[in-house]
């Protein structure tokens, strides 16, 4: 628990109180979630497709808007803060413009913010090299693997210097061997930049690898079930998923995810 | 005997292919790319002579059907008649494509940015569009007295709906999650449009481009039909239909052989203006670095 001592007292960054999110044909894809995130921290959004995961990190960018209850991010109402710069976003596709190259994909955040492309440059370079993609700058996202191309969206997503990244099912579509590289690369720019990251995906492993903190939803309506505190301290390599404490939290959030499952199968 | 029939068979080929394993590849693109231009010439060229053959052997009288070469004279006596119909056909064409360009994507980035703009005038595009040209061409030249303008509107009418359907899909085309990232980073309207939809909406455009200019072709070729013959400013339909009432059909021939040529160059024009503005994007850069 050590580890997370300066997690307890660190400032409240994201605070969702009583939100609801209801669309137009009536679905209800969230409701009644309150939740607060703090500095620093590693949250993951665990739980089955239809638990309104990707709806929350939505509101909370201020992509979607709520309706019910408020979300606080950073002080400011969630999608209202004066620059659009303290949230990188991350999507489930590596979403490149494909006329564009590489250092013109990550350069986009600061062109729309107004900076020249040479005030730009040093910044574009240091994402890119954060991203082991400096190489690539001239190349057109075409050319790219897919873990290469979702390196381009990180790097899109960090150019701006955020104090948090939110990330939607990032490597749901990635092969196992890219998807633990990046894993670690994710830890890594976390831990360097003093990032909050909001991870967003289905796979327990993945959530009880990367997170200090495992939020499990359930589906119909989406809503918060458990909030499973990840006791290990960082930095965590790819040993760690060889220990007793690994699998012991993969079989706990399991549990926890399946009794959402369940929950879902009786209502029917 | 035996040991060098295997050397052949086994090691022989095999050590060749490995050598050679670059250049046989090469080779054999170029001759691919060498045949793609050789065998239509060829194809066209027998044909042509064919037709010289059957015409010739057969005795068929040239006002049924000329010869290839009665036609290529037929060119070069009436030479400057038929280059001045060229020139206005040409005119016309480009005149048109020219406004329906315009008119298309000005018209379809105000359907783009608002759906009860596009959702009520959209019916008259539609109208425009399956009403046949000709059908609408003795009206037009009876409410417009200049012929010029008359035929303009026709071929425009005919070249304006791809270029309008293409744009407002293709500016309604772009990526969600990209449409989002500009939501996020709080893009001005301008910005979305110049950095975003702009671009995506290239591809659908130039694909309309390669259609509409073929189509204001056949629009001012058609129109010219209707008008009729009258006036000395007129294109190559006019000699056309003027060959036809004075029977001189190697004159018919050589017009309509203009006519075609007009329209391949048309496509070989909008053809490569399709490559160099979307190639730009995914090749261009590579070669560069190289």
């Amino acid at each position: 628990m050590t580890n997370f001592s300066r997690l307890e007292e660190a400032p409240v960054l994201i605070d969702m109180k009583d939100v609801d999110k209801q669309f137009g044909n009536g679905t209800v894809a969230v409701k009644d979630m309150s939740l607060t995130i703090r500095d620093g921290e590693f949250v993951s959004f665990l739980g089955p497709s239809g638990c309104g995961k990707s709806t929350a990190l939505k509101m909370i960018s201020g992509l979607l808007s709520v309706s019910r209850g408020a979300i606080t991010v950073n002080g400011h109402m969630a999608g209202q803060s004066p620059d659009g710069n303290d949230i990188g976003f991350v999507f489930q596709e590596a979403t490149l413009m494909p006329w564009a190259t590489v250092f013109e994909n990550v350069f986009l955040p600061l062109k729309l913010h107004g900076l020249t492309r040479r005030d730009a440059r040093e910044r574009v370079e240091e994402a890119l090299a954060m991203v082991g993609l400096s190489n690539f700058a001239k190349s057109y996202p075409r050319e790219l693997s897919g873990g290469m191309k979702m390196r381009v969206s990180i790097a899109r997503a960090m150019v701006t210097k955020p104090k948090m990244l939110l990330m939607d099912e990032p490597f749901a579509a990635l092969d196992e061997m890219t998807r633990a590289n990046l894993n670690d690369q994710v830890l890594s720019l976390w831990e360097r930049h003093g990032l909050t990251v909001i991870f967003v995906t289905h796979s327990v492993f993945e959530s009880v690898y990367l997170s200090s903190r495992v939020v499990v939803m359930a589906a119909r309506p989406g809503r918060v079930v458990h909030d499973i505190p990840q006791v290990t301290g960082y930095p965590r390599t790819s040993d760690y998923r060889l220990t007793p404490e690994y699998v012991e939290s993969c079989r706990r959030v399991s549990a926890a995810l399946e009794g959402t499952m369940d929950h879902v199968d009786i209502n029917h | 005997m035996s040991i060098s029939i295997t050397e052949t068979t086994e090691t022989g080929p095999k050590a060749l292919a490995a050598q050679d394993m670059v250049d046989p590849r090469i080779l054999a693109e170029r001759r691919d790319r060498r045949l793609r231009i050789v065998l239509p010439i060829t194809a066209l060229v027998a044909a042509l002579l064919l037709w010289e053959f059957l015409v010739w052997y057969n005795e068929v009288p040239h006002y049924l059907i000329p010869a290839p070469s009665l036609i290529a004279k037929t060119l070069v006596t009436d030479w400057s008649t038929l280059m001045q119909s060229a020139a206005f056909t040409v005119k016309l064409t480009l005149l048109s494509l020219a406004l329906a360009i315009v008119g298309g994507v000005l018209l379809g980035m105000v359907f783009a940015l608002s759906r009860p703009v596009e959702m009520s005038l959209f019916p008259f595009a539609v109208i425009l569009q399956v009403t046949p040209v000709v059908a609408i061409a003795p009206l037009i030249l009876i409410y417009v007295s200049n012929t010029f303008y008359a035929l303009l509107i026709c071929a425009w009418i005919v070249a304006f709906f791809p270029i309008l359907s293409n744009t407002v899909i293709g500016l309604r085309s772009a990526d969600h999650n990209l449409r989002d990232l500009f939501t996020l980073y709080q893009a001005t309207p301008m910005q979305r449009l110049r950095y975003l939809l702009v671009p995506s909406a290239l591809p659908y455009f130039m694909a309309a481009l390669k259609i509409a200019g073929g189509l204001a072709l056949i629009g001012a070729v058609v129109a010219e039909f209707v008008a009729g013959t009258a006036g000395q400013n007129t294109g190559l339909a006019s000699r056309i239909l003027e060959s036809s009432f004075r029977n001189e059909i190697p004159r018919m021939f050589a017009a309509l052989f203009l006519v075609s040529l007009l329209g391949i160059l048309i496509f070989l024009i909008t053809s490569w203006l399709s490559r160099a503005v979307l190639g730009h994007w995914h090749e261009s850069e590579i070669r560069r670095e190289h």
